[in-house]
């Protein structure tokens, strides 16, 4: 936690991973549906201008009235622009400018409204576009730390450990492993949790299976933290309980031993790999 | 038979050879990010070799290059002279003859890579035979 005059200012952390499509802005809103569900004040922005996505996540496309570019430009307060979460008390969203681009957007300002949110929320959470260009750059300008995702692939792998190199220490980075297939994985088909990290060698946060719901709930505009019966919902409240300095394990996907048919199963499909 | 018996035992899926692309290309990321480190070490090792033999160190190239599932540093150092060594061992600096240059060819393999298997031992003798010093004019 941050000391003295930072105690009472909130968190900001850059969610990120260079690489597009590994799943940051599910990521952000699920952390940040789990981290409003205990209790705390959540600000996400959406920082990838241009391709608005967040509030679809978030079933809140239909609510956003002005964005980050109308705050930045002083077209429009800071309170018009907070969309109130539907299903989250105390979780808002400023939602990205679409019909605008990346280069838009001032560094210097882009910090002040990042700080500025930090004196009113606990948590502020910035969804960081893909690349390592201007996008990325504001996107991280105003956050203390940073928050990677990284699916279980060559090239995913291979852009995080980019940006870890770009964000330096100063962010301690953090890791998430998004879309594993413990399955796989038992069959020596994708990358394990400790192949990646043995790797990358960040602090866990936590793993999130390859789950079909997510794509359901997205459909619908409801994150799965929103189920914490769940076993993928669950896992996002562990993480936010990781996040917020509970000491609890980083939830890592079940992964049942492989049976002998399996085995045999494996043995013979082994020229398809 | 080995192929066979990892699979038996599971070690040896697609995900093994992600593993290894990504170990790879990783190493020559951060070679590549690190200009001034190789710049740093062709110093080195010009100062290094300078000690034994003159070298041309307008023209020392350094490249690195995948073979099989190492990495390895290829550096071409250009030999302009040896210096003789005198009675205690010591090496007096001759001047450097404008001779046709011979090459010496150093390999080295990247220090985390695995015991080298014995393929790899057969090429390291035969860069040795290839690394050939000047002949005395």
């Amino acid at each position: 936690m941050p000391e003295s005059d930072e105690a009472k200012r909130g968190r900001a952390i850059v969610v990120t991973s260079g690489k597009g499509g590994v799943g940051k802005t599910t990521t952000t809103a699920n952390l940040g549906t789990a981290l409003a569900r205990r209790g705390a004040r959540v600000a996400l922005i959406d920082a990838d201008v241009g391709l608005r996505n967040l509030d679809i996540v978030l079933g809140l496309e239909s609510r956003v009235r002005h964005h980050l570019l109308d705050v930045l430009e002083e077209r429009s307060s800071l309170d018009d622009a907070l969309v109130a979460d539907k299903h989250t008390d105390g979780l808002f969203l400023l939602a990205a400018a679409q019909a605008r681009e990346k280069d838009d957007v001032e560094t210097t300002k882009m910090q002040a409204l990042v700080s500025s949110l930090r004196e009113r929320f606990d948590y502020v959470l910035i969804d960081s576009p893909a690349g390592i260009e201007l996008g990325f750059k504001n996107a991280v300008a105003g956050a203390s730390e940073a928050i990677v995702v990284c699916t279980p692939e060559v090239a995913a792998v291979r852009d995080v450990d980019r940006v870890v190199g770009l964000l330096g220490n100063r962010f301690r980075p953090q890791l998430i492993i998004n879309r594993l297939r413990p399955q796989l994985v038992r069959k020596g088909k994708m990358l394990s949790v400790d192949d990646v990290n043995g790797i990358l060698r960040l602090p866990l946060l936590g793993v999130i299976a390859d789950e079909p719901e997510i794509i359901v709930t997205t459909n619908r505009g409801e994150p799965l933290a929103l189920r914490t019966q769940n076993t993928t919902g669950a896992a996002y409240h562990a993480i936010a309980a990781r996040v917020a300095g509970e000491d609890v394990a980083a939830p890592v996907p079940p992964e049942s031993k492989a049976s002998i048919l399996e085995r045999i199963g494996s043995l013979f499909g082994g020229l398809r790999r | 038979m080995i192929e066979f018996l990892k699979r038996l035992f599971g070690q040896q899926g697609s995900s093994a050879t992600a593993k290894e692309r990504l170990r790879l290309v990783l190493m020559t990321d951060h070679l590549e990010l690190a200009p001034e480190m190789i710049e740093a070490m062709k110093r080195d090792l010009v100062e290094l070799i300078s000690r034994y033999v003159e070298v041309d160190r307008e023209r020392i190239e350094v490249n690195f290059e995948r073979q099989d599932r190492t990495l390895a540093m290829l550096a071409n150092i250009p030999i302009l002279g040896v210096n003789r060594p005198n009675g205690n061992g010591a090496v007096t600096h001759e001047a450097p003859k404008p001779q046709p240059e011979p090459v010496a060819t150093v390999a080295a393999p990247p220090s985390d890579s695995k015991p080298p298997v014995r393929k790899r031992k057969r090429r390291k003798k035969s860069q040795r035979a290839r690394t050939q010093l000047p002949s005395t004019a």
